[in-house]
């Protein structure tokens, strides 16, 4: 089994510190990200939200982990799969919601679908699926950010096949020869659509490497433990606001469902990964990982548990029935904000 | 002839040239997965194995300078793009380069005849990024030949002109058309590259359309021929070079002219035919040319605006009806439905 028999291999294990409301709100976060997500996957077999959907379901640790360690201001960028960076950084659920149901109420009022999410009021600056400009487009804005001496950082979230288009390494060299507030968060799933990372990258390849071949210091993390990524998080940004420059964090994680769309791979018999591989992560689910460390650690009580689970599909039951009686976009707004 | 799909004839196209000329190998994103860009790249896999159709990572302006220069010392690659809008990555290589190799060197630099295919998108909300149809802005360059095969037997035929070409080519392949079946020769059959296609003749007003307009328009001719109204349907099929004579002898036989195109008006591929006829047959001209393109904003996702920013054969058969003054007509909706929910 190739992805997981490399795995965990992080260079900083979680500590298992964190304090006990942060580590209460990571999970809060994840099971909010993650209701969402399975909500949305089964309510798009209905086949009434009509924009290509790429599903973050088993990645929410790396979103939420970063997101719950940045300060309010701090921007972050997103790519194709970016509703659980949309959610963790704290974006309007009935925004995606209507979103993704093409509705006035939408993020970007029905306009931009699945893969165009916004979200000012948050920092949740966009998302672009066109595979790395994220990666450059939070490089400018923290170029901005140090022009005016502030301490904001910008985050841009990418998939590791992104590492293989060569914006990326234009961006990486810059921000690192101007010291620019970035850090730079790549989510390693393994794949891009189909195609696994033996095929695209030498074996024996780490990312980190190729950060710091650009002098950016970068640190490895088990993407599907939010505390280790939180953690490593929060020393990148410190360093960061220090004045040290972009930070590259890579997190290593795996996508449950087929590449666009609400389905598992096996349900369709794609072959390109196996039902096993897939299972074998399905067991590494950051969501109960974070729920049994709160146990452990006596923050909660399995009824306690139930009780916000409760809580997010109430939330969520209540906004998806928001979201379908959201207006439709009127035809005669067409040309609005073309320029 | 037996009748094929879009999808398979441009697997055949593809096979028989690749059986004729080792030299022939095909790389891009997703092109050796079982789903081989819907069905068209399958069977070059089976056949020629994973040495001659491989996969790329996402790496489009690298990987177009890296099949030109497999193409200057002899090879001719095939790149996919699964979509038109990532080929923006490569528009450097294939307009600052392979366009102009062969000019830029005095003809002393041989060819670099890439063949470049890439799928337009249209419907379930693909929305601004992935459904944009770039033939206007790839035309817009001396060097490169420009194709858009509207049907199967041109899908197979367009194939085997560009992979027999001495110069890069680009064949833009719509979406919603992979499916659609059509008469195609078994033997390999070329369409010559700069040669229009009149598929329907008619004698009240010309439809100058491309590639997925060309289906819209074939429809809307026969919709209007039940209103008696003979409308001459002319599939492009080569936006450069275009057939300037085919376009022109319609355009002087009906007098009218409208021109559908996938893509916006403003600096256009409906422009500019418009302009050409205004240019060589005013005289012939009993009416203003009408372009029909996309709605001026980028594609928006809600299906309430996609169904009125895409144009059809509704869109086509009224703009003729008004040209030709028959405000009797009763021709409604006469749009297809539309299936499609992917994959994409
Ligand atoms: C420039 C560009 N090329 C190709 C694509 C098509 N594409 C969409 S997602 C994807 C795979 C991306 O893989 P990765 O960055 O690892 O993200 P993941 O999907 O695994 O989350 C590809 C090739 C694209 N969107 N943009
Ligand atoms: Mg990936």
């Amino acid at each position: 089994m190739r992805a997981i028999s490399s795995f965990p291999d992080p260079e900083q294990p979680a500590t298992g510190r964190i304090p006990p409301e942060v580590e209460v709100g990571l999970y809060r976060n994840m099971l909010r990200v993650r209701n969402a997500e399975e909500t949305l996957a089964a309510l798009y077999r209905e086949k009434e939200m009509r924009t290509p959907t790429h599903f973050g379901v088993g990645q929410e640790g790396v979103a939420v982990g970063v997101c719950e360690a940045l300060l309010p201001g701090d921007v972050v960028y997103t790519h194709h799969r970016c509703h659980t960076h949309y959610l963790a950084k704290g974006g309007s659920l009935l925004g995606l919601v209507a979103e993704l149901y093409g509705r006035e109420d939408g993020c970007s009022r029905g306009r931009g679908g699945s893969v165009h999410l916004t979200d000012r009021s948050v920092g949740l600056m966009g998302s672009s699926p066109i595979l790395g400009q994220g990666v450059a487009l939070a490089v400018g804005s923290a170029l901005a950010f140090k022009m005016d001496g502030a301490s904001t950082v910008a985050v841009s979230f990418f998939g590791e096949g992104t590492c293989d288009e060569g914006v990326v390494y234009e961006s990486f060299n810059y921000a690192s020869v101007n010291k620019l507030p970035v850090l730079l968060v790549c989510e390693n799933n393994f794949y891009a659509t189909e195609s696994p990372l033996e095929t695209r990258q030498p074996s024996g390849t780490r990312l980190c490497d190729r950060a710091r071949a650009f002098q950016i210091s970068a640190e490895k993390v088990d993407g599907n433990d939010v505390a280790a990524v939180y953690e490593a998080a929060q020393r990148a940004l410190a360093r960061i606001r220090a004045g040290e420059g972009p930070q590259f964090l890579e997190c290593e994680t795996y996508r449950w469902l087929e590449h666009v769309g609400p389905m598992f791979d096996h349900e369709l018999a794609r072959t390109y990964r196996t039902r096993e591989e897939v299972e074998a992560w399905m067991q590494r689910c950051p969501v109960k990982r974070a729920g049994h460390r709160l146990l452990a650690r006596g923050l909660a009580t399995q009824a306690g548990l139930d009780e916000w689970r409760r809580e997010v599909v109430d939330e969520m039951t209540a906004v998806v029935a928001q979201a379908k009686a959201s207006p439709w976009p009127d035809p005669s707004t067409l040309f609005e904000n073309v320029y | 002839m037996r009748n094929i799909k879009y999808s398979e004839a441009l697997s055949e196209g593809l096979v028989q040239a690749m059986e004729r000329d080792p030299g022939i190998f095909v790389t891009g994103i997703a092109v050796d997965y079982p789903s081989g860009i819907f069905g068209s790249t399958t069977e070059a896999l089976r056949r020629f194995g994973p040495k001659r159709v491989f996969d790329a990572p996402a790496m489009e302006n690298a990987l177009t300078g890296i099949a030109i220069g497999a193409a200057a010392v002899g090879k001719r690659p095939v790149i996919v793009h699964p979509r038109n809008d990532f080929m923006f990555l490569a528009y450097d290589m294939m307009i600052n380069l392979a366009a102009k190799w062969k000019y830029m060197y005095g003809g002393n630099a041989g060819s670099v005849p890439i063949v470049v295919r890439a799928v337009i998108g249209k419907g379930w909300g693909q929305g601004a990024s992935h459904s944009q149809s770039l033939q206007s802005t790839l035309a817009h360059f001396p060097g490169l030949s420009v194709v858009m095969p509207a049907f199967p037997a041109d899908a197979k035929g367009l194939t085997l002109a560009a992979l027999t070409h001495g110069s890069p080519v680009v064949i833009l392949e719509h979406r919603s058309l992979y499916d659609t079946t059509g008469p195609v020769p078994e033997e390999a059959v070329a369409t010559p590259i700069g040669k229009a296609a009149v598929i329907r003749e008619g004698t009240d007003i010309t439809i100058v359309a491309t590639s997925f307009m060309a289906y819209e328009a074939l429809h809307a001719a026969q919709a209007l021929a039940d209103d008696g109204v003979s409308a001459e349907v002319v599939d492009v099929r080569s936006i450069r070079p275009l057939d300037e004579a085919t376009i022109l002898a319609s355009v002087r036989k009906t007098g009218r002219l409208i021109v559908a195109d996938t893509s916006w008006e403003l600096c256009g591929f409906s422009s500019e035919v418009a302009a050409l006829a205004a240019e060589k047959a005013f005289e012939s001209l009993k009416a203003p040319v009408r372009r029909i393109a996309l709605a001026d904003c980028p594609a928006p996702v809600s299906h309430t605006l996609e169904k009125v920013f895409y144009p059809g054969a509704t869109t086509i058969a009224k703009a003729a009806l008004v040209m030709l003054g028959r405000r009797d007509s009763r021709l409604g909706e006469i749009d297809r439905a539309d299936h499609f929910k992917g994959p994409y």
